[in-house]
């Protein structure tokens, strides 16, 4: 039987086939990261239509916060981005002191910048791991999970914990930075950097790699900010804007940084920012190490930072301030709040309302990687199948904070 | 500043107007809400290029009982905007925004979908977190938080695919 004339080796790619296929992928897709479902329809392997479900990870974060207290927030935001929980507790923290009014002391600050750009390092090795492993790079997955590793030791030695945090509190943080942390943090670095060179030889010239994420998923810079993009995705496109330059939060303006950005928005041009963007934070931690005030790590304030135990359990206004705490949680004045952080997806937006009691009236959680999602489809028009899992991988989508 | 430029263009338009924490707050009537955020997207005084977010706050005692709150921002100028558009009983609605930015596409799915506020002129406004057969709207504060859901029939993707389809 002869074969139809489309798969002579002469035919063009753009011959339709006048077909369309519905396929749904996923929602448990070995090739997706994250369980979400795509509803495509396909002319051949070439994508015409992606409608997107996402919500598979819904935990309902927004009206669970408004079940506690304040405090009671922080273990949620844990939840949001897992791979940068340090950064979502930041976000939380820094809306709350605004309507509280209360500025964190400046040793805070400073632990609070450093364990968010760890994170930030972090997330990106996670992403750039996961997404170069998706398209046959696997050695670099495992060689960037290694990486992360260094870094999570890091973490580890500071919160105690490895992945949900809940390192920071309303007015300071939990327990302050260990006396060795610059050695941990050199050693750490110290293996980054090779792992960080060996990567960039491995993929940022590769032809075959180059060839399944260059021009896929070009977003223009204009199209990118109408559907909202932000962080990484944006300034791939070309647009530099990033939180902690454009609206600088704890003390982000005292340090010397970068802003990479890429010309074309394509998967490429993602690639190279978040690269790049690792070796900011790595200037931004030294930086902070270097100038890291001596200090308290917490308000001394009784209506919003819990006493010191020994205080608790020694002295009758030590154990009521605590109960008081507690049981009523923070009295956050009325009013209202939006509070942008850039996390390693974006720009991460707290808009929290208090109605003057001692919980949240209202948490709302402005996900980059939702509004990115949003966009897939159109980054995805016209492209084939296999791209749909660069381009996703690209895009970061972290169920927690995309579904919350 | 930006709230004397406000004032000063849009006039009765603006139905309140406040400063707190750093941030410029205004109200606007659900009637010219599109007509003044298309001025304020494309105005050169204003040029809010990026919806940065658009939830609701539910306050059921109130009357209208929701705000539609809209977080503007311009990434040229760096000032942001915080724009609420009340949403009354029964059957809240506000006019879409989605022809000024496509970002509103998903975040006024997700509004629909856990406040129940109806978009006008939303091209495709279905669920977009929960499912298709998820009864109430979730972050309305009268849902109560440990409420069960009835169990949803199991359906064959074969037999009945693209249940979502546009």
């Amino acid at each position: 039987m002869a074969l139809p004339a489309r798969w002579s080796k002469n035919a063009e790619v753009t011959d339709s086939t006048e077909e369309v296929m519905e396929i749904q992928m996923g929602p448990s897709h070995p090739a997706s990261h994250g369980t979400i479902k795509f509803n495509l329809k396909l002319d051949g392997e070439r994508i015409i239509d992606c409608d997107i479900e996402v919500g598979y990870l819904h935990r309902g974060f927004e009206k669970m916060c408004e079940q506690g207290t304040w405090t009671q927030c922080f273990p949620y935001t844990d939840r949001l981005n897992y791979a940068s929980p340090c950064i979502n507790n930041v976000g939380f923290a820094l809306a709350v002191e605004r309507l509280l009014g209360v500025i964190a002391p400046e040793r805070c600050q400073y632990a609070r910048v450093i364990m968010s750009e760890v994170h930030r390092l972090a997330d990106h090795l996670t992403c750039l791991g996961m997404a170069a492993g998706e398209v046959g790079a696997q050695s670099v997955m495992f060689y960037m999970m290694e990486a992360r590793e260094f870094l999570y030791d890091l973490v580890e030695a500071v919160t105690g914990a490895r992945l949900t945090v809940t390192w920071c509190r309303v007015g300071g943080i939990t327990r302050d930075l260990p006396a060795d942390l610059g050695a941990r943090i050199a050693l750490a670095f110290s293996h980054l950097d090779g792992i960080l060179s060996d990567c960039d030889k491995l993929l940022s010239r590769n032809r075959v790699f180059i060839d399944r994420m260059a021009d896929i998923g070009v977003m223009a810079a204009e199209e990118a900010i109408s559907y909202g993009l932000s962080g990484p995705l944006l300034r791939a496109s070309g647009v530099a804007y990033d939180v902690r330059k454009a609206h600088p939060y704890l003390v982000y303006d005292r340090f010397e940084f970068e802003v990479p950005t890429g010309s074309k928005g394509d998967n490429y041009d993602r690639f190279n920012v978040r690269f790049q963007e690792m070796y900011e934070s790595r200037k931004i931690i030294e930086q902070a190490m270097r100038s890291l005030p001596e200090g308290p790590i917490a308000l001394d304030d009784p209506r919003i930072v819990l006493p010191p135990k020994e205080r608790v359990y020694s002295s009758i206004e030590g154990l009521m301030n605590h109960f008081k705490l507690i049981m009523e949680g923070i009295k956050v004045p009325a009013g209202e709040v939006y509070q942008a952080v850039e996390g390693s997806n974006g720009e991460l937006g707290f808009y929290v309302v208090s109605d003057g009691s001692g919980r949240p009236y209202r948490v709302r959680v402005r996900p980059p990687c939702f509004l990115g999602m949003g966009a897939l489809s159109r980054m995805l028009a016209g492209h084939m199948i296999a791209d749909i899992v660069a381009t996703f991988g690209m895009i970061n989508m972290i169920g927690g904070e995309c579904d919350r | 500043m930006l709230l004397d430029q406000l004032k000063e263009r849009f006039g009765a338009d603006i139905v309140a107007a406040e400063s707190a924490h750093g941030e410029e707050t205004i109200a606007i009537a659900r009637e010219r809400a599109l007509d003044v955020m298309r001025a304020l997207r494309d105005e050169p005084a204003f040029v809010f290029d990026f919806l940065t977010d658009l939830t609701a706050v539910d306050w059921p005692a109130r009357t209208p009982r929701f705000d539609v709150v809209y977080h503007l921002h311009s990434i040229g100028r760096g000032h942001r905007l915080r724009i609420k558009v009340a949403a009354g009983e029964p059957g809240p609605s506000v006019t879409s925004v989605t022809a000024l930015w496509k970002s509103a596409d998903w975040l006024e799915r997700e509004c629909y979908d856990m406040f129940g506020i109806v978009f006008e002129g939303h091209p495709d406004l279905r669920r977009i977190l929960m499912y298709d057969s998820f009864e109430g709207h979730p972050l309305r504060k009268d849902y109560p938080v440990n409420l069960r859901q009835p169990i949803v029939p199991e359906t064959d993707p074969i037999l009945n695919p693209l249940r979502h389809s546009r």
